[in-house]
């Protein structure tokens, strides 16, 4: 599993009932289901994703997690996780909110736009930047609403959630223990969030 | 696509009869009840690989293959799904199909005869609910010796034969997949079925029910029903790219009340070739089951029921489909989700409406294909 997989299924609590937007192959949700005690749904867009979910025996819902969030019932489940997808969603502030209202607890991870390689890439080379975090060219990204983790946390501040953790990431997706943890928005590739609402 | 399951035979059996009635969910009996089935491929020696499969209202026991004397290009009405190598892979299941109860087609039905009268039973065949078309299910397996299903799988009225088994009776069915089918028909769906019966029954030829031994059948009222069936069955699109505004063996319009679209001349077809192998009181007997079919009725119950069983379900729906449109796919899914099932659901992108499940589309048939490789494996069940 991927690290920040590992980071996010260690913030969930053992027996969750767990929503997974944008689950992919369905891995974390596997980790979660047989060996935290969880159940769980995904919903998984891309068709590879959604099979690999039935071959891992995930239940999944094949669509694109925007609408078939509006389609879940508020407060059917403990937790909501949205893994590196936030900046890939069309409104992101209102993902944020049907997370709020499904589930009492949230997970977020996101890249952080303002990582110094990002700044760095834009204000010498002026280049869109391309990291390992973010290995897409400007046209052919799917993250379409890039942040930085300060800004990520304005919209948490003003979407009435608390942060209860945050863990910052390097470039492997790994937890960070250095000098990142102090400039988490400067050094940090990426950050998990646990909110609640 | 590989070949099929090749040519097949309808065997029939007693599975109620003497000191063991059928005792229908609604406390009335049915004396004697034979079913006729078909099945596919071999069944292993742990008895760990079979699927039954539960037809539509107007399906039968031939799903796959076909029978002596019968052309191979016409097989079953679910030939492109079962078989070597298809979604459901007789080359390591065992394939069970049966005619339902109510049925025409072999199975105890209103056309068959009650041995209180030694006439047909007619209308006075009972009353059956979806419910019961499982429990004769069960008894067939009963007598091939199958105690747990790999996977019961079915589209529209199959479907919900699949759901109502799965609540019913946990721990017989590993698998449950319910295509394009409902928990309960809207009022949109149960005002077609209402117009349909009274097409039948307002057939001078009905005669109450009666019309077996009459010489005269109300073919008219069931061909009418079934144009008004076949209508929902299909899509806006799939009829406009079948048929357009094309005038029937003309160019130019004949102007008056004959016949005269395309679409006209096939719903006509339809109806006619309906009459020819369909009985029009079992279309009113699985009729009126799929009206009152509310499996979700007593959610304490249906919670305690999923609870103690272990089945994880498949629900898919098409996008082009207006009988039992995504909605209904949807509440199926939420429903059992709410109760604690594990379910995965999908909406198939199709342009042939409620006949979709029919189709060799093959988004459709790679989902059901993975969902039943899952299911082999957990059961330890290899590619033969």
């Amino acid at each position: 599993m991927r690290p920040d997989l590992d980071i996010v299924a260690g913030l969930v609590d053992r027996g969750s009932r767990v929503l997974d937007l944008g689950c992919g192959d369905g891995a974390l949700l596997e980790n979660l289901i047989d060996e935290h005690g969880c159940s769980g749904l995904g919903v998984e867009r891309d068709q590879d994703g959604f099979h690999a979910c039935i071959s891992r025996g995930v239940p999944v819902t094949q669509g694109d997690l925007e609408a078939e969030l509006q389609e879940i019932d508020s407060g059917a489940f403990d937790v909501a996780i949205l893994s590196l997808t936030l900046q890939a969603v069309r409104h992101p502030d209102r993902v944020l909110a049907e997370m709020k209202r499904v589930a009492a607890r949230q997970i977020v991870s996101l890249p952080n736009f303002g990582h110094w390689r990002p700044r760095a890439g834009l204000a010498l080379r002026g280049r869109m930047p391309v990291t390992p975090i973010l290995p897409y060219e400007w046209y052919d990204t799917p993250n379409i609403h890039l942040c930085t983790l300060r800004d990520f946390e304005q919209l948490a501040a003003d979407t009435q959630m608390r942060i209860e953790r945050r863990v910052v990431l390097n470039g492997d997706g790994e937890a960070e223990s250095g000098p990142a943890k102090l400039m988490p928005n400067l050094l940090g590739q990426g950050a998990v969030y646990s909110l609640d609402g | 696509m590989p070949s099929g399951v090749g040519l097949v035979e309808t065997r029939r059996t007693v599975v109620f009869d003497g000191d063991r009635p059928l005792r229908l969910d609604s406390g009335a009996e049915i004396p004697r009840v034979e079913v006729a089935y078909e099945t596919y491929g071999e069944l292993n020696s742990d008895r760990s690989n079979a699927v039954f499969i539960c037809h539509a209202l107007s399906g039968d026991a031939n799903a796959a293959g076909h029978h002596e004397g019968e052309d191979p290009d016409r097989p079953g009405w679910w030939d492109n799904i079962i078989g070597p190598g298809r979604p459901l892979d007789t080359d390591r299941l065992f394939v069970v199909s049966a005619n339902v109860l109510g049925g025409c087609k072999g199975t105890t039905g209103p056309s068959s005869t009650d041995p209180a009268t030694g006439k047909p039973y007619g209308l006075r065949f009972p009353l059956i609910q979806v419910r019961d078309l499982v429990e004769v299910h069960r008894a067939l397996l009963a007598e091939l010796g199958i105690e747990r299903l790999l996977a019961a799988v079915g589209g529209s009225l199959g479907g919900m034969q699949v759901l109502q088994w799965a609540i019913d009776h946990p721990g017989e069915i590993d698998g449950a997949l319910v295509i394009a089918a409902s928990a309960r028909l809207s009022a949109q769906n149960i005002a077609f079925s209402a117009v349909a019966r009274e097409a039948i029954m307002r057939d001078p030829d009905f005669n109450d029910g009666d019309y077996y031994e009459t010489g005269k059948r109300p073919d008219r009222g069931l061909g009418l029903a079934r144009m008004i069936g076949h209508i929902t069955y299909l899509s806006e699109e799939s009829m406009r790219e079948k048929f357009g505004r094309r005038i029937q063996d003309a160019e130019l319009p004949r102007f008056g009340f004959d016949v005269d679209f395309q679409v006209e001349s096939y719903l006509h077809y339809q109806g006619q070739s309906f009459v020819e192998r369909f009985d029009a009181n079992t279309d009113l007997y699985l009729g009126r089951a799929m009206d009152y079919f509310n499996p979700f009725d007593d959610p304490v119950r249906v919670q305690r029921q999923i609870e103690a069983g272990d089945t994880s379900f498949l629900v898919l729906s098409f996008d082009s489909d207006w009988r039992f449109s995504t909605p209904h796919s949807r509440e199926v899914a939420g429903e059992l989700r709410l109760a604690g099932a594990p379910v995965t659901f999908r909406e198939i992108a199709s342009p042939h409406g409620h006949d979709s499940f029919l189709f060799p589309i093959p988004d459709y048939h790679e989902t059901v294909t993975e969902f039943m490789e899952r299911l082999a494996s957990q059961r330890g069940i290899g590619s033969a």
